[in-house]
């Protein structure tokens, strides 16, 4: 443990040297069940700066904050804040000790006003007005002090997520927080949205505020975070100051040994069209034109990626692809069929078509998470005649099946007995990549491949992709992680509000010119 | 259990049956408890001895197992009822499956009566061999097409299954009502039902099967639809979690996004779950017309459509368990018949409190001892999620 590192950059943020770490804790323990979470976790945090944890999923990071936060409380350990023990049992004793925190997922009443839903639980009396008033007064401080501008009397569903997230923030700072907890603040912003976020990180570390940044996303640990602590597997296996370490470094701490960050493959030799869309539509169920207009071809030998921001009709244009949802408008061609001249069009027609599709959503449409691996690994294709008899399912060949599968794809535990809830991200991504990818589609969808996977997994999944690539099949990927498309994608296809934006070579492609595409700056004025 | 679906937690028999037994044991404490209250009330003057008043639970409880499960006629009498919460239960579990929740059972089995009854009226110049298929398929299809509106409009229009089954069970009443009041009433008599079925259009009863084979029996109303019962029970297993049309069925019950995704039809399988559920229902009535009363009459379901849903929960939507509860249930109903007669302090609504203290304790408060059942007996070591992830790569 190297805390000469952490209590060095303490003096960074201007905060008087030798006073009490902000937060400390330690030999943190919490088990859920048989899963030991956090084991022994002891973490020193200096005032005034920000502080990164990093970890793959499941690390335990999520946990110790959940803990920190009040939502859990530790089975052993002990909470310093400012030197003093704290007992911290619900998130109401974590905000009167100072501690505040913005979930991944906003806790935000949508059609509340800004104001309202910073005042939300800390109205200071029965009638609204006073405390309105008071809050309103204080908001312009802590917005000039900050540079957090936000529409106060703007209804919070209005707002793009970035201004949404501002208000989280400005919500834990109303309530007197001197920590800050972010986690995975970035990943549902543009990179110009994250600059800005990293921008209000530092000036609230220029005013003496701590800030605790969970992310498993190196670039950022490497931008912003005066020290950083790695996770693994439930422990703590390293604090470092973060001007002494490096991204590989961090990778191979994380993981436990060396990691490939780079995909390594050679230029994409594109053959024949695959797959054709043409004018595409898509509506969703409360009438909401969520695709509108998009046209492309998926060619043979090539990855084809789409990027932006998430929420801006990737995932219903991916699920129209898969044949989960009728387009309103526009006509899809797989291999010369066109879907438009076939009575009925499921995700079985698709399937049969050639098309495989990884869903984005593992959880709610990959897996069902109750069933065992066995009975997962044949979803989709549970009709095939190779697992039935005339009645009967052959509970052998599907094991047998599974098997195969879970020994090519490398998941761990090999039982396929196991339900699928009880597979770790990454084993469970594999199954469902390996289900798709072993059928040998002539066209793969592919949504958010890695989201929630682990650096190991992440390796293996993309390698799996490649090679398809390589052996003249079709791969359209959908993913709100630049680094993966830039790194995985030969074409990259920008989505804006519905729209293709813009359309780029891999090679092309910079974060900047695909950043301002994707918050809707048209193709030219980017460039 | 199957090879697909195994729960690989906890050791099988802890969920299936020690955690049931547990929760049933508690449920027979707090009836007694009930029982002492009764006594108290109706004794408080002090003329019951304190140790007969303190005994008073046990001799109930030992009048309900004898009363259940004592003689040959006792033991028939309980199978009897039993025949039908194992049909409710069993179409309760189905859909149940299929993430629906059907409380038409009850409907559903009224209505069959009429296929059964038309089946046993109107075609009795055939021999039994013939009448016994032909009633057994009009009672699967008059309770499958009772269910299959509901299922139909929760498929297509979204109108929820459980108000629209609880209309459908006050439809089939009211449609019985007018068919037997003023249509298939048998002329000359007072009575709102059919004549009585010819003897080669009914079901054999124990009493005329131990006949065959010399033996004598009172007059008892368990009849071979036991047997049909048990098999249902092998078939729903069968079918559930040893078939691609099972495998649907579950796959949209537990993750209907995951059935999207899989190119399996919803609007399909809700309908094909609800017929298959209607059907079982549908089996009450050749238990009670074909087989008990020898004739279509009023309520002949008397409530046994909603012991299903008991049932179903308590034998945790598997046909097994099912059997089980089913046979509890029946000796609830006959033994708390008999309990009465020896206990007049005690009436018939005890066992409906019993009942309803099962229900409870197997079903709403099933989450209070569970978690800490299971921690005793999780297996270790137990394949972890961190042991998952730590491995992978």
């Amino acid at each position: 443990m190297d805390k000469s590192g952490v209590t060095r950059v303490a003096t960074v943020g201007g905060v008087p040297q030798g006073a009490p770490p902000a937060i400390e804790l330690r030999g943190i323990n919490k088990s859920f069940g048989p899963v030991r979470a956090n084991q022994d976790v002891s973490l020193t945090i200096a005032p005034g700066t920000i502080h990164g944890i990093i970890g793959e999923n499941g690390a335990g990071k999520s946990t110790l904050m959940s803990i920190l936060y009040g939502f859990y409380e530790a089975d052993s350990g002990e909470i310093l804040v400012d030197g003093q023990p704290k007992h911290i049992t619900s998130s109401s004793d974590a905000i009167a000790a100072g501690i505040g925190m913005v979930h991944q997922h906003f806790m935000l009443v949508e059609p509340f006003t800004v104001l309202e839903n910073v005042i939300l639980g800390a109205e200071g009396g029965a009638l609204l007005a006073g405390g309105k008033a008071r809050a309103r007064a204080e908001l312009q401080r802590l917005e000039r002090e900050y540079t957090l501008e936000v529409p106060v009397d703007a209804v919070v569903g209005d707002l793009p997520v970035g201004l949404q997230q501002r208000v989280e923030i400005l919500k834990a700072l109303y309530r007197g927080a001197d920590t800050l907890i972010l986690d995975e603040p970035t990943g549902v912003l543009t990179p110009q949205e994250a600059d800005h976020l990293f921008r209000i990180l530092a000036a609230l570390r220029a005013q003496g505020k701590t800030v605790i940044l969970i992310t498993h996303k190196l670039r950022e640990i490497m931008a912003i975070t005066d020290a950083v602590t790695v996770m693994r597997q439930g422990r703590v296996v390293a604090n470092v100051a973060t001007r002494e370490t490096s991204r590989e470094q961090l990778a191979e701490l994380m993981v436990g040994r060396k990691v490939l960050l780079r995909v390594d493959k050679t230029p994409a030799r594109p053959g024949a069209t695959l797959m054709e869309v043409r004018g595409l539509d898509v509506v969703d169920g409360q009438g909401v034109r969520r695709v509108k207009d998009v046209s492309f071809a998926l060619r043979a030998g090539e990855i084809v990626g789409i990027a932006g921001v998430s929420g801006n009709g990737q995932s219903e244009l991916l699920a129209a692809l898969a044949g989960m949802v009728r387009p309103a408008k526009g006509d899809i061609a797989v291999g010369g069929t066109a879907l438009s001249s076939l009575p009925h069009v499921d995700a079985r027609t698709l399937r049969g078509l050639g098309v495989g599709h990884v869903p984005e959503d593992r959880h709610r449409e990959g897996l069902v998470t109750a069933f065992t691996a066995a009975e997962c690994s044949i979803l989709g294709h549970h009709d095939d005649p190779a697992y039935n008899g005339a009645v009967m399912t052959d509970g052998r060949k599907v094991l047998a099946h599974c098997e195969r599968l879970m020994q090519d794809y490398d998941v761990r535990p090999p039982n396929p007995h196991l339900k699928a809830a009880n597979f770790s991200g990454g084993n469970q991504q594999k199954i469902i990549v390996g289900r798709e990818v072993e059928r040998d589609p002539k066209v793969l969808l592919v949504g958010q491949p890695t989201r929630g996977v682990d650096i190991g997994a992440i390796e293996a999944i993309h390698r799996r992709l490649v090679a398809l690539r390589d052996s003249g099949k079709a791969i359209l990927l959908v993913s709100v992680e630049l680094d993966e498309i830039r790194s995985l994608a030969d074409r990259i296809l920008v989505m804006f509000d519905g729209m293709i934006v813009g359309e780029v070579a891999a090679d092309g492609a910079t974060e900047q010119s695909l950043g301002l595409m994707m918050a809707g700056v048209q193709q030219e004025a980017a460039e | 259990m199957s090879a697909l679906g195994r729960p690989a937690d906890v050791p099988p028999w802890v969920s299936i049956a020690l955690i049931p037994l547990v929760n049933l044991v508690l449920a027979f404490v707090a009836a007694g408890l009930v029982v002492l209250l009764i006594y108290w009330g109706q004794y408080a003057d002090g003329t019951l001895p304190g140790a007969d008043y303190l005994y008073t639970p046990v001799r109930a409880a030992e009048l309900l197992l004898k009363g259940a499960f004592g003689t040959v006629p006792n033991l028939s009498r309980t199978l009897y009822y039993t025949t039908d919460f194992i049909f409710a239960g069993l179409a309760v579990a189905v859909a149940f499956h299929a993430g629906l929740f059907n409380i038409g059972a009850e409907g559903q089995a009224y209505f069959a009566g009429l296929g059964v009854a038309l089946v046993c009226l109107y075609l009795d110049f055939l021999p039994f061999i013939l009448v016994l298929p032909l009633a057994i398929v009009a009672a699967a299809l008059f309770g499958a097409a009772w269910a299959f509106i509901p299922a139909y409009l929760q498929a297509r229009r979204g109108s929820h299954i459980v108000i629209t089954t609880i209309m459908f069970n006050f439809i089939a009443s009211s449609l019985m009502v007018y068919l037997l009041v003023h249509v298939m009433i048998a002329p000359g008599q007072q009575s709102p039902e059919t004549r009585a079925f010819l003897p080669n259009t009914t079901m054999p009863t124990i009493t005329e099967v131990v006949a065959w084979f010399g033996y004598k029996l009172p007059r008892l109303p368990l009849n071979l639809t036991f047997l049909w019962a048990l098999a249902c029970c092998v078939f729903v297993w069968i079918f559930i979690w040893h078939t691609r049309w099972g495998y649907a069925l579950r796959t949209v019950g537990l993750n209907p996004r995951a059935a999207v995704y899989g190119g399996i039809s919803v609007v399909g399988v809700i309908i094909m779950a609800m017929c298959i559920s209607g059907a079982l229902s549908g089996f009450i009535a050749v238990n009670e017309v074909m087989g008990f009363n020898r004739r279509l009459l009023l309520n002949f379901v008397a409530g046994a459509g909603f012991v299903g849903i008991a049932v179903s929960l308590m034998g945790r939507n598997h046909p097994f368990g099912i059997i089980f509860a089913a046979v509890l249930f029946g000796a609830l109903y006959q033994g708390g018949t008999e309990l009465s007669f020896e206990m007049p302090e005690i009436t018939k609504w005890l066992v409906v409190t019993i009942q309803g203290l099962v229900i409870l304790f197997a079903g709403a408060l099933e989450n209070m001892f569970r978690p800490r059942i299971e921690a005793l007996f999780r297996r270790r070591p137990a394949p972890l999620q961190t042991a998952a992830g730590r491995t992978g790569g």
